[in-house]
């Protein structure tokens, strides 16, 4: 992610070795956990080595699938309302933006239990919203109150970057744009847009990691309807049948280092976008 | 037209983040258990909260934790920043990549690993897993901290070079001696983003103390997650309500602080 500038020459000894905790730390309880992890899913309860965790994951295609659908949706739908968002935040006068930032990571440091707890008040049916509207709708347990659910918790997670990103462009790179004849949004599309690519990815990653893997949120929001990927781990924790959790964790991990190793190639030129 | 446009928006979209907030805020004054119906005022829940012992263990647990991991997360972050920048450029990047892994994984994965990791050493060890439950936390807590210490320090570790600690020693500072009179003195401010970073994620943090953590230690996510679990009552209302308040006053007052410190003259960083 970022990017080290260090000289090649020979390295001192004496100041490498203050490295040395945190390599055995990394070892010990980065680098061993996952090879527990690996060693778990491909076992059975006894300790025999069994591929039948890794089979038996077909089972629970559907339930990945619908975990991608869902959190594909909620971070594109983060990312609709947040560009145009964080872009009004960057061009506010300098003095607003200070407050505007502080208005953002309010909710951002508030739990998400807390978050999520409290639009499952108002949606629920008997909630704040059908007692305010007199109605009698009913929200929880659908697709779309999780998908509302994880685009109102991870929202300032995609706004934050792509806002730092586009704040850093240089004004002057518009103002040449706009002198040369662009219009507002050619100025939008062709100058500010590619800039902030960087953000745009940032905000992505930072949105579907954690959506793709929520448990809290299925839980409180879909009303026990459906089950997501993270509410497949957690019932495999809850229950003991950490075998075939660990195996899920292993698959989800590789898939998730993978395609954020690929979207790195992608902005491996630029360090921005890296939040707070 | 287009700045009324663009402020409708605004207004708009942080409405719908702080509605929520709001609302919670207000049904923890509720006279009566109801999360939808606004009966009356009272600080009945406040009472309530503050009548249990739960939530001062939680509370003291959560603080101790964070104060621990916070401390033990920005020192062995900023000796490896040390390391790491005289190291040679692979190492040095195979050691970036491994500490950002609990970063970029989801927290979930994290949390199951590092369980399953505490529950081998448990069995190897033959110690009691419940006993363990305050170094398991405080174990997993710096592991998922470590790479935003690094993330704020080494920048400003780059940004010194090594011209002032050669100067230092040439002129008769032992390498540990210049390390604390000429580094540390530079790379302060990036370590106190570090440790404040640090210590708010831990305080934050739920999933990874859910699945690591055992019933002898719990703290305030982890309070909330079972008040939750439970029927409705507006007590997790009130301890929400004093959390977001708490969170509010600190930012009102870091913003002020940077603010006091842009007008001096000082910048930011």
């Amino acid at each position: 992610m970022q990017q080290l500038d260090i000289p090649k020459k020979k390295p001192s000894f004496m100041r490498t070795i203050a490295a040395a905790p945190h390599i055995v730390w990394a070892v010990m309880f980065i680098v061993l956990p996952l090879i527990v992890v690996v060693w778990y899913a491909f076992t059975d309860a006894e300790g025999h080595v069994s591929f039948e965790n890794i089979a038996g994951l077909s089972d629970y295609a559907d339930t990945f699938l619908l975990s991608l659908e869902l959190s594909v949706i909620a971070t594109f739908v983060c990312l609709l309302i947040g560009y145009p968002l964080a872009y009004m935040m960057a061009r506010a006068p300098k003095h607003r933006q200070k407050f505007l930032v502080m208005l953002l990571m309010l909710p951002m440091w508030t739990n998400l239990l807390i978050r999520t707890y409290s639009i499952m008040a108002i949606l629920d049916d008997g909630g704040f919203l059908n007692t305010l509207l007199g109605t009698d709708l009913h929200i929880i347990g659908t697709k779309g109150a999780v998908i509302f659910g994880m685009v109102y918790d991870f929202l300032p997670y995609m706004v934050l970057p792509i806002y730092t990103c586009i704040s850093k462009i240089d004004r002057h790179m518009w103002e040449a744009a706009e002198d040369l004849g662009c219009t507002p949004f050619q100025v939008i599309r062709k100058v500010i847009l590619p800039l902030s690519t960087s953000g745009v990815v940032s905000g992505v990653t930072m949105v579907l990691v954690p959506s793709i893997s929520t448990f809290y949120i299925s839980q409180k929001l879909g009303g026990g309807t459906f089950e997501l990927i993270g509410d497949t781990i957690e019932r495999q924790f809850v229950s003991g049948a950490l075998n075939t959790g660990a195996a899920i964790s292993f698959i989800m991990m590789l898939l998730i280092l993978l395609s954020l190793a690929i979207m790195n190639r992608f902005t491996d030129a630029d360090e921005g976008g890296v939040i707070v | 037209m287009k700045k009324h446009l663009s402020r409708i928006y605004m207004c708009l979209i942080f409405g719908i983040l702080y509605i929520p907030i709001l609302t919670l805020i207000l049904f923890s004054f509720n006279a009566t258990n109801s999360t939808a119906v606004f009966t009356g005022f009272s600080f009945r829940w406040y009472a309530e909260l503050f009548a249990s012992p739960d939530t001062f263990l939680a509370l003291s647990n959560t603080l101790i934790l964070a104060i621990c991991s916070a401390t033990l997360s920005t020192v062995i972050g900023t000796a490896a920043c040390e390391g790491i920048y005289r190291m040679r450029r692979l190492p040095a990047k195979l050691l970036n990549s491994v500490t950002n892994i609990p970063m970029m994984n989801p927290d979930i994965v994290t949390g199951m690993s590092m369980m399953l990791c505490f529950v081998a050493f448990v069995g190897v060890l033959q110690i009691d897993y419940e006993q363990f439950g305050f170094f398991a936390m405080l174990i997993a807590h710096t592991t998922f901290c470590l790479p935003y210490v690094i993330l704020s320090v080494m920048p400003r570790r780059n940004e010194l070079g090594k011209t002032y600690s050669e100067a230092a020693m040439d002129l008769g500072c032992t390498p540990l001696q210049s390390f604390f009179k000429v580094e540390l003195p530079n790379l302060m401010p990036g370590i106190l983003s570090g440790f404040v970073m640090a210590f708010t994620l831990s305080l934050d943090d739920f999933v990874i103390s859910y699945f690591v953590g055992s019933s002898s230690f719990q703290t305030l996510p982890l309070l909330i997650y079972s008040m939750t679990k439970k029927k409705v009552k507006p007590d997790m209302y009130a301890l929400s309500t004093l959390i977001i308040v708490t969170v509010f006053l600190l930012l009102l007052l870091s913003n002020i602080r940077s603010s006091k410190k842009l007008r001096k003259g000082g910048g930011r960083s």
